[in-house]
């Protein structure tokens, strides 16, 4: 029963550049990895290779077992800058990864109508993406994901581009998502924070290559980690992740970029 | 709080603004009374004998010249011609254009043959091929629509593969990501993503078209607009030759107004 996503010996080099060597992790369904790392420790391009938009250079991906049998599209990304369609209203951006499939209509309408009221955004259907906050196009990408019932939710930074208050909103609804239902995932961020409320476990990739520094378990359940009772092994786990991250961050901070 | 400077010892200096100006806008009633007074000096100066109406016919002259061109039925005959050929020769080009644009848009082969093709023909002035395409198609109305057609191609295949080229990047891996087949994806995230920068080369394209429409009734046509503006020059009627061009320019603004129609209606989303 169940399946498991494997990541073996992932390595890829752009170029000259090698941006990933030898990552591997496997994870089960209905566990969340977060992943961080300074900016250009290949955040991206493993979440590309995942997901099957970047060919590696060795190394593969692969899912074992069953997934669910009406998964339409089993690893499904969630953008950091949304990448919604500006000329299509919510229900249209949100409707889009349904119109290659062989659905018929009503089944094509209640997929979106219950994507959308699982976002909360059944009363903006009709509304543009120009039109709506930063928050509110982040829950449209969320809905065009939760559409076609991934068995893998790929996220890159979801949250980089919204404002501090509005992510505390989308964390929660994250939260409220994946605690309706077993919910699998890679959550990519360079917010240390972020990455230990939401995620099972945590992987820490060092730059140039980017290389698994470490994967860390968060010692908390993601539905006990607001009491008071939490906070001294949360804090614990801070830390020490960012004892780890700290180096780095500054050399890639120092960096001057060439080319 | 207590106001410290009671006493008046201190100094007291007042923020001044100074983020003003580059900021224009235009103000109708400054632009109506612009033309208003040009049109009424011109007038002026017709009728009080400063310029010989041979010269310069005075606004009411070619008004009345209008008039009767209009009642006389000539002017539908040339306006009829003329928009005729533009429209058919636009609709070629503009097609062509479109296709081709989009094809170096999305195809390495398409973009290492046209892209220097484009690069090499584009400067010529178009006007300049049509002694050849009469050469080659007969003095019929073919050569003058290849011209347009030429004419407009250009800047519509390179505003459509330039629309094309900047389509975001993370559309077209959006829809990959969701697994979207090639032409979901050419349809349905690169043509939209592309019109902005098409409706742009249309703009463009529509000023070339009245141009080379002209210029080649000038050379090879007795019926329409370019052809009317020849014959009254030589047989100096200055006052059917400035009806003649305003004519054409009242035709350039209603293209031009139409398509900022379109471009309202689908172009609302930005
Ligand atoms: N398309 C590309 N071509 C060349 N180098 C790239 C490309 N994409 C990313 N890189 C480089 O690979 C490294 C990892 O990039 P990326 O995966 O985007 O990192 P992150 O998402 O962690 O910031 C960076 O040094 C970046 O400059
Ligand atoms: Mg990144």
């Amino acid at each position: 029963m169940g399946f498991e996503l494997a990541i073996a010996n992932v390595s890829h080099s752009y170029a000259k550049m090698r941006a990933l060597e030898d990552v591997s992790v496997t994870l089960n369904e209905g566990e969340i990895l977060a992943v961080i790392g300074p900016s250009g420790c290949g955040k991206s391009t493993l979440l590309g290779v995942v997901g099957g938009l970047i060919a590696p250079s060795s190394g593969s991906v692969s899912l074992l077992g069953e997934t669910p049998p009406d998964t339409l599209n089993p690893y499904t990304f969630i953008f950091q800058d949304f990448a919604l369609l500006p000329w299509r209203s919510v229900a249209g951006n949100v409707g889009l990864p349904l119109e290659h499939h062989r659905l018929g209509v009503g089944e094509r309408k209640a997929r979106v109508a219950d994507a959308l009221a699982r976002t909360g955004l059944s009363e903006f259907a009709d509304a543009l993406p120009k039109q709506l906050s930063g928050g509110m196009r982040q829950r449209v990408g969320i809905a065009r994901a939760l559409v076609v019932k991934p068995a893998v939710f790929l996220m890159d930074e979801p949250l980089s581009a919204l404002d501090a208050q509005t992510r505390e909103l989308l964390m929660d609804d994250f939260e409220d998502i994946w605690r309706r239902e077993k919910t699998t995932g890679i959550y990519v961020t360079h917010n240390l924070d972020e990455a230990i409320r939401m995620a099972d476990r945590v992987m820490v990739l060092r730059r140039r290559p980017g290389r698994v520094r470490e994967i860390v378990a968060v010692p908390v359940p993601r539905g006990e980690r607001r009491k008071p009772a939490a906070q001294g092994a949360l804090r614990a786990l801070h830390e020490e992740l960012w004892a780890n991250i700290r180096e780095e961050a500054k050399l890639a901070d120092r960096e001057v970029a060439r080319g | 709080m207590v106001d410290m400077s009671v006493g008046g010892t201190r100094r007291r200096a007042l923020v001044s603004f100074r983020g003003g100006g580059f900021a224009p806008v235009s103000i109708t009633w400054i632009s109506v009374l612009f033309f208003v007074l040009l049109i009424g000096f011109w007038q002026m100066a017709s009728s009080l004998g400063w310029v010989s109406g041979l010269f310069l016919p005075s606004p009411l002259r070619i008004v009345d010249a209008l008039q009767r061109l209009a009642l006389s039925g000539e002017l539908t005959q040339h306006v009829t011609a003329s928009l005729a050929r533009i429209g058919a020769g636009w609709a070629v080009g503009a097609v062509l254009g479109v296709v081709f644009g989009g094809l170096i848009g999305l195809f390495s082969i398409w973009r290492s043959v046209g892209v220097p093709f484009i690069a090499a023909m584009f400067p010529i002035p178009k006007i300049a091929l049509l002694p050849l395409f009469i050469l080659w198609l007969g003095i019929g109305e073919a050569p003058k629509i290849v011209t347009i057609a030429l004419g407009v191609f250009y800047p519509i295949a390179i505003g459509t593969y330039a629309g094309v080229d900047n389509v975001a990047r993370t559309l077209i891996r959006m829809g990959q990501s969701f697994n979207m087949p090639f032409h979901h994806i050419a349809f349905k995230i690169v043509a939209p993503g592309a019109l902005p920068s098409v409706l742009a080369a249309v703009r463009i394209s529509t000023s070339i078209a009245l141009i080379l429409m002209v210029s080649a009734e000038m050379i090879g046509a007795d019926k329409g607009l370019g052809a009317f503006l020849l014959t009254a020059g030589n047989l100096m009627q200055t006052d059917n030759l400035m009806a003649g061009i305003v004519v054409v320019a009242a035709i350039g603004l209603c293209i031009s107004g139409l398509l900022t129609l379109v471009e309202r209606s689908m172009l609302s989303w930005r």
